[in-house]
Parts: structure tokens; C-alpha cells; sequence
């Protein structure tokens, strides 16, 4: 392999783990705060990208309107998805509310199936994102390029909220300890419906730009990336927002430079994942930045 | 200024509290004693909004607060240090005091009582920056009692903040809740250390198995015969 190519493949591995990471950020904040594994969240990133061209074709918005519009609505719609699903159960046994989560995560695909039709959707691409730039004879899409930028500055932005504010400071309590952060006047619920927003908007973010990097629509393209997020969000030790996006990054590394080098296994690249799942799962339960109980008394 | 009148909780089928009333005066310290499960932190709990209330009326400055959620209910102006001290390990000193003042956004007023809970415990000023979990016994209830204040309360519930501490540091918080007192802060305080709350309440209750069968001024009832057998060992 030529370095022209793996520099290529570098960048590719860093989109494709930069999306993983946002989507990973709210499967680990809503763990964090509820240990819920929110199945639904794959969904919230499908819709995102549903939302963004609705706008573009349906109500000719331009695009920079459209993609703020469509973020804002999909963190709505993540934080109704907690109202009606998630808030009934919250003194419920925790497994009725993972349940509930695969139940709206079903839900919401078949939602889309209706409201957004089952036949995949072409999505047309500004010609700045795909515009093929060659630098002494790397060949670079510009997306590749600006997509894991702006998901670097959603994701500073996303840690500037949660150890900068008065709101953070609530997630962070809250992970903790519920009870005692409503003793110190934390309005639990708010703070709550503030988390499943935050991480509702990254999604929508990484799924807008999922859906322009591989250019298609469909009502089910949210349960591969979800899961493997899923999966980025345990290595990298679920409940830490540095673990996900390291573990985004390292599972978006993995898949595109086993496809690199071992072209013939590339039909596999969906299991490795998984196959990475379950070993993390034997050797390192708590993953790479995981809770470990503290031992001072 | 707080009043709790035929207060019942229930745990399941568990008559927790029945029907105990209490008046906690302006600016006084009164002390709930009684033995394990006689129903002292419940009471506090109660009146924080974390356990639900079967029946009964809670007035607070005359305003009954028996059915706000715990968060309005330290806006209302009562905080309490928890038992167990409930501090959060993984958070600074600072960050700890600032969860105290969250209901509050006077960011003046907040600088304030940060000074003034530096000065009241020296020790943690110089821990600022620490992770609360690395603070020893003692720091963490200083830690406790002062997020409590941070909330900028009228009242404050101290739910055993003597509970697990050496003799001389016992000594030490007691002589912090009346310095606290002094400075206006009215205090509800929750013992099992009844000799030393008694010494400093101006009245006190004890609990048995969820109702009050004694009340009075503090002296009174450190003379009183049946609370030297029960609970000041004879």
C-alpha cells in the first residue's frame, strides 16, 4: 500500500470515528445519568438526517438552516422520547426501561417506514463536500476533512457544557448520586430532559453527516451505526464522554484499516465490531475509562 | 417557623412515622432523639420532599410545603446535610459547595457564603481543589454541613452529623452547629448522640417507633429520668 492510500484511509478512519464518537456521546451521558442504554438512540440519528433533507427538498431551506432546523427538532424529539418512554419508569426496575428502549427504537423505524417511505433515498451533496482535492497525489474528499472538525468542535463544546456550567455540574452530580443532587436543589427532570437534548443533537449531527458521506436514506440506516456506537461507547468504559469518543475513534480506526489491509475480510467488518464487543466484555468489563469502585472509605 | 403537624409516612405496609407533630421556633436548635428506626431521618426526609408524605401538613413560614418537590423545597429556604455525609466523591471541594448553592443565581451572595463557609472550616479552604473522596471522615461532614449552608437556608436539618466521627471532632461539629446558630441560622437537628444534642437544643423531641413520647426543653429532658435510663446510659 502506497502512503498516498493509507493517508486516505487515515482520514476516512477518522470521519467514520468521529461519527461513531458523537453518537457514542449520548449512549454514554444518558448511561451516565440513568444507566439506561438507550436502544432508541440510533434512531434519534436517523431521524436527524430524515429532518435535514426534508428541509432541503421539501421546504427548499438552505442548507446551513436546515441542518441547525433539523438538529434542534431531533433533540425535541429525544427529549419526548425520555417524557413518554423513559420518565413513566423511572422508579421501575431497570430493565423495564431498556425494554421500553428496544420498544421505541422498533417504533421509530417503523414510523419512519410510514412517514418517510421504506425505499432508499439518493441525498444530493453540495459539490463543496465532495469536490476531490489532490495534494501531491493524495486524493482527499473534502468532507473527510470537515467532518471530524466539526465534530471536534461539537464535541468541545459538548465538554465545555458538561464541566464549565451550572447545568454540567448537575449532569455530573446526578451520575453520581439522585437523591442527594435534588437535596442541593438540582431540578433532576430538567437537568434530564437537558441530557437526552444534548445527546439527541449530536446524533443528529453525526447522522446528517453519515448521510452525507455514504449519500442515502433509509428508515433502518440508524441500527448498524447505533450499535456500533453502542459498542465504542462500552470499550471506551460507558459513563465517561472521553472514553466514547476515544472508543468511537478507535472502532471507526479498526473497521476502515481492516478493510485496508485485509481486503478479503472486509465482509466481515460489521462483526468485528461485535467480536470486539464480546471480548471487551470478558477482559475489561468496565472498558478503557470505566467507573472503577473506589476503595476510600 | 417550621411546622410539621400529624406527619405519616409509609414504607410498603410500614407505618414509619404516625402522626408526630414538631415546631422547630426562629432561630432555635431543636434535636429529634431516639434509638435506630424510631423514625428521626425519616422525619427529615419527609420534611426535604425525598419521601412521600401519606398525610399531614408541613407549614414553613407559614406557607405549607408538604407537597413541593425537594428542589422547591430548598428554594423555599431548608437544606440539610444528609446522613452519611452524601457527598460527592468525585467532584472539588468547590465543586461540592457550588451543587449547595445551585438553586441560588445571586453570584455575589454565593461568593460570600463561600468565604464565610471557608472561614467556618479553614480545613476546607486548603482542600479547594481536592476530589471530596479523598477528604477524611470528618472533612466530608465539614463538607456536608457547609454545602448545606451554601443553599443560603433559613433552616438547616443535620441528620447525625456526629455519626462514625473520633470524640474530639464530635466535639468539634457540636460546637459548629451553635456557632452556625448564632449566626441565625435555625437549626433541626437529628442525634443519636443525645447527651451532646440535648446540651445545645433549646428543645427537643424523642422519637419511639415512629411517635413522639417525650418533649421539652433541652435541660428538662437531660434530667428527665426516663430519657438518663433510655439514652444517656442511667
Amino acid at each position: 500500500m502506497s502512503l498516498a492510500m493509507f493517508v486516505q484511509h487515515l482520514f476516512n478512519a477518522l470521519t467514520l470515528g468521529s461519527l461513531y464518537a458523537l453518537i457514542a456521546i449520548g449512549y454514554t451521558m444518558v448511561y451516565g445519568i440513568l444507566r439506561l442504554i438507550n436502544f432508541a438512540h440510533g434512531e434519534i440519528f436517523m431521524m436527524g438526517a430524515y429532518f435535514v433533507f426534508w428541509g432541503v427538498t421539501l421546504f427548499h431551506l438552505p442548507w446551513p438552516i436546515a441542518v441547525i432546523g433539523a438538529i434542534l427538532v431531533t433533540s425535541m424529539a429525544g427529549i419526548m422520547v425520555d417524557r413518554v418512554a423513559y420518565k413513566p419508569l423511572r422508579n421501575a426496575p431497570r430493565i423495564s426501561a431498556l425494554i421500553s428502549s428496544i420498544g421505541v427504537s422498533f417504533f421509530l423505524q417503523n414510523f419512519a417506514i410510514v412517514v418517510f417511505s421504506a425505499i432508499p433515498r439518493a441525498v444530493q451533496r453540495p459539490d463543496w463536500l465532495v469536490k476531490v482535492i489532490v495534494i501531491d497525489k493524495i486524493r482527499i474528499l473534502p468532507l473527510t476533512l470537515v467532518f471530524p472538525v466539526l465534530s471536534f468542535i461539537l464535541m468541545m463544546g459538548l465538554l465545555y457544557v458538561v464541566y464549565r456550567t451550572k447545568p454540567g455540574l448537575g449532569m455530573r452530580a446526578i451520575s453520581k448520586d439522585i437523591e442527594t443532587s435534588r437535596l442541593m436543589g438540582v431540578p433532576v427532570n430538567r437537568i434530564i430532559a437537558i441530557t437526552f437534548g444534548m445527546g439527541s443533537a449530536l446524533a443528529a449531527a453525526s447522522g446528517i453527516m453519515w448521510a452525507l458521506r455514504y449519500p442515502q436514506l433509509q428508515p433502518v440506516m440508524g441500527v448498524i451505526p447505533g450499535f456500533k456506537a453502542f459498542i465504542a461507547a462500552v470499550f471506551g468504559g460507558i459513563g465517561s464522554i472521553q472514553g466514547a469518543v476515544i472508543g468511537g475513534l478507535v472502532l471507526g480506526f479498526i473497521e476502515i484499516m481492516i478493510v485496508a489491509f485485509l481486503p478479503t475480510l472486509a465482509g466481515y467488518r460489521d462483526a468485528f465490531a461485535f467480536v470486539l464487543l464480546i471480548i471487551i466484555l470478558l477482559i475489561m468489563p468496565t472498558g478503557l475509562m470505566g467507573e472503577k469502585l473506589e476503595d476510600k472509605v | 417557623m417550621l411546622r410539621i403537624s400529624d406527619l405519616n409516612v409509609h414504607y410498603g405496609g410500614i407505618h414509619a412515622i404516625k402522626g408526630i407533630s414538631i415546631e422547630v421556633p426562629r432561630g432555635k436548635i431543636v434535636t429529634l432523639i431516639g434509638a435506630n428506626g424510631a423514625g428521626k431521618s425519616s422525619t427529615l426526609r419527609a420534611v426535604a420532599g425525598l419521601v412521600h408524605k401519606s398525610s399531614g401538613s408541613v407549614l414553613f413560614d407559614g406557607r405549607e410545603i408538604g407537597k413541593l418537590a425537594a428542589e422547591d423545597i430548598v428554594k423555599a429556604g431548608i437544606t440539610m446535610a444528609p446522613e452519611g455525609r452524601r457527598i460527592f466523591p468525585h467532584l472539588t471541594v468547590l465543586e461540592n459547595l457550588m451543587l449547595g448553592a445551585y438553586s441560588r443565581s445571586d453570584q455575589k451572595g454565593i461568593a460570600r457564603d463561600i468565604d464565610w463557609v471557608y472561614e467556618l472550616f479553614p480545613r476546607l479552604k486548603e482542600r479547594t481543589w481536592q476530589k471530596g473522596g479523598t477528604l477524611s471522615g470528618g472533612e466530608q461532614q465539614m463538607l456536608a454541613v457547609g454545602r448545606a449552608l451554601m443553599g443560603s437556608p433559613k433552616l438547616i436539618m443535620l441528620d447525625e452529623p456526629s455519626l462514625g466521627l473520633a470524640p474530639l471532632l464530635v466535639k468539634e461539629v457540636f460546637g459548629i452547629i451553635k456557632t452556625i446558630n448564632d449566626e441565625g441560622k435555625t437549626v433541626l437537628l437529628v442525634e443519636q448522640n443525645a447527651y451532646a444534642a440535648l446540651k445545645i437544643a433549646h428543645a427537643a423531641y424523642v422519637l419511639e417507633v415512629g411517635s413522639i413520647v417525650l418533649s421539652g426543653t433541652g435541660e428538662e429532658l437531660l434530667r428527665n429520668p426516663k430519657v438518663r435510663e433510655a439514652y444517656l446510659g442511667g
